[in-house]
């Protein structure tokens, strides 16, 4: 089959790899209808977890049509399902995923010693997140092989087209759960950090949520017309300052919930001078991160307000302003998003028409171009918002 | 990947296996940056550790700590020029060509009785340099943005079907906070309440 594989950094190709095929009873084959390019990828397209092996698939937002099944998941599945697939692998019984949080499945990481080493203990399995988080082969190709597929699916009905479905896998219960981790109250003004497609996400939660504003924070025009475009209020970071236009629109006080929805990745310009730091630090190893937006939202924040992030970080932020934090009394919430937990209500919305998450697709690809869909995505080049890919 | 080696991670049995490989995000002009960088820490590494030689075949004996300061230089500029940010590696290499070129001129004159290696060094800087040159216009080209692209306007993209609003609030009413998820009403709700006057 076709599929997207790391070779390096800023090296995907389209490969011809060998079809995946059932390993386990509880295992599942999706053939891919259709498949998306994450802000995540640009992290391991960027080589900032050392934990890539070339070779390995890529993509974690992927929908499709189940073709086989193993003989533990037939209760739940069966051939010609239509179902969309979680970035997050669980199993359904364990403590974590009893609980809701099945990002953090104690039992679908199949490297979890590597997991409990590196994060002191292991975290769930994600598909084509690095090894890590169990080194699972991706959804960027034409076949997946879903393991707990019993578990890890999300069935959608016919009738309702990819591009509005597609979106459940990852993007759009991410930003609800940004927002939903601000227990946003009517009143509240909730900053968001970053309009690429989590922001966007997150802005149209926290409108659903019922915020009273909902202020959006980025550099590139064609991104701040998109948030403006769900009644958000826009930011842009090069041209005015950030914490001024917040203290303005919120009476001195600062927002009561600010969103970090961009990570690791902050963008780098002498406008803010830390990112230079945090730059030259992460070329020399000396730091993973650039937590410019996490510095920025701690010290607007209003006093015992709520930080949510859902912008990854990947290893060590230099700089964090625990001080403020901790005399301001904010609370921090932050996770890989738990996916399932949420997919049931938003797979209602969409179907209710409260909510249309198409929106955010900017350009569509044959998988074969998705190398230089890549390169796009992360040049933010052509207005390039969020990449869809059919195999 | 050395890192990946280290951690002697290994890919699962089953696993898809590559059969051929197709066409790379990368682009030439981007391998031809890559090839710059390693060539900066193969110079800088011999700049470094042997000025003396290449003062004495150059016939710039006086130029020795000049030369090593050179060697930290491309050393410095390899590194972001192997990084995602290849561009701003490449100004500086360009930078330090002119550098090279200008220290190089200097025993160009006719009383060096090594004027024609230091003919040949310039030649090889001058090519270089124009590598460079091509890198940085390569990579630029690549990784722009596009003419129109900040020009772009989603402004008719709501996403909200029902209008910005009638959406604003509309899932308040069939969806609560989970109790983990509650960050607010705890503490009023533990205050005793005021005595009314
Ligand atoms: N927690 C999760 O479950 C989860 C899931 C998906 C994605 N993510 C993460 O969310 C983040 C965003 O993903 P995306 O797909 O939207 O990526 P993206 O790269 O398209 O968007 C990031 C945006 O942030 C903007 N930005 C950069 N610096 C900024 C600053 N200082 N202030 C304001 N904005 C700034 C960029 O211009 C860009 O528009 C990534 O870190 C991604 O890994 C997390
Ligand atoms: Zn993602
Ligand atoms: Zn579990």
């Amino acid at each position: 089959m076709k599929a997207l594989v790391w070779h390096g950094k800023e090296d995907i190709r389209c490969d011809r790899v060998s079809d995946p095929a059932i390993e386990h009873p509880r295992d599942a084959i999706i053939k891919v209808t259709s498949c998306a390019i994450c802000g995540s990828d640009l992290h391991l397209f960027h080589n900032l977890v050392p934990a890539m092996l070339p070779g390995d698939i890529m993509g974690h937002e992927t929908m499709g049509e189940v073709v086989e099944v193993g003989s533990a998941a037939k209760g739940k599945l069966k051939k010609g399902d239509r179902v969309v697939i979680p970035f997050t692998i669980q199993c359904g019984e364990c403590e974590q995923c009893r609980r809701g949080n099945f990002s953090l499945c104690r039992q679908s990481n199949r490297k979890g010693e590597l997991g409990d080493k590196v994060f002191g203990h292991r975290t769930g399995g994600l598909f084509g997140y690095t090894h890590l988080t169990g080194g699972y082969p991706g959804g960027q190709a034409e076949y997946l092989r879903v393991p707990f597929s019993d578990t890890t699916h999300i069935k959608v009905p016919d009738g309702i087209e990819d591009e509005k479905l597609l979106f459940l896998s990852d993007i759009f219960p991410t930003g609800w759960q940004a927002a939903v981790q601000c227990d946003i109250q009517p009143g509240d003004t909730v900053a968001v950090w970053g309009c690429g497609p989590v922001g966007q996400m997150a802005i149209r939660s926290a409108i659903l949520l019922g915020a009273e504003q909902v202020v959006a924070i980025d550099h590139l025009p064609e991104r701040l017309s998109m948030a403006a475009a769900a009644g958000a209020i826009t930011i842009n970071f090069e041209e005015e300052s950030v914490v001024e236009r917040l203290n303005e629109l919120t009476g001195g006080e600062g927002p009561h919930k600010c969103i970090d929805a961009v990570g690791s990745e902050s963008h780098v310009s002498l406008g803010q001078p830390d990112t230079l730091l945090d730059r030259a630090k992460q070329m020399l190893m000396a730091e993973n991160d650039r937590p410019h937006v996490l510095r920025e939202a701690i010290y607007v924040c209003r006093p015992a307000g709520v930080i949510s992030i859902i912008g990854v970080y990947l290893g060590l932020s230099d700089k964090v302003p625990m001080g403020q934090a901790m005399n301001k009394g904010l609370t921090f919430r932050m996770a890989q998003a738990h996916v399932p937990r949420w997919t049931g209500d938003l797979l209602r919305r969409i179907e209710q028409g409260e909510i249309d998450p198409s929106f955010v697709i900017t350009h569509k690809a044959d998988l074969a171009d998705g190398p230089a869909m890549y390169a796009k995505f992360r040049d933010k080049a052509d207005g390039c918002i969020k990449v869809m890919l059919q195999p | 990947m050395p890192l990946t080696n280290l951690t002697g991670i290994a890919r699962s049995e089953g696993d898809p296996r590559i059969q051929s490989k197709g066409p790379s995000s990368l682009t030439d002009a981007d391998r031809l940056a890559r090839a710059l960088g390693w060539f900066s820490i193969g110079l800088g590494v011999v700049e470094l550790v042997a000025p003396g030689r290449i003062a004495r075949g150059l016939g710039l004996e006086h130029k020795e700590g000049l030369i090593r300061a050179f060697g930290a230089r491309e050393l410095a500029s390899a590194v972001p020029t192997l990084s995602v940010d290849k561009s701003a590696g490449l100004a500086a290499r360009i930078g330090g060509d002119v550098l090279d070129l200008l220290t190089l001129s200097t025993a160009l004159h006719p009383g060096n009785p090594k004027r024609g290696n230091a003919a040949v060094a310039t030649a090889l800087v001058l090519g270089v340099t124009l590598l460079d040159l091509v890198a940085y216009a390569g990579v630029t080209a690549a990784h722009r943005r596009g003419p129109d692209a900040g020009g772009r306007n989603y402004s008719d993209r709501s996403g909200l079907p029902k209008g910005i609003q009638e959406s604003r609030g509309l899932a308040r009413k069939d969806f609560k906070t989970p109790p983990d998820y509650r960050a607010e009403g705890t503490v009023a709700a533990a205050l005793p309440a005021p005595p009314s006057s």
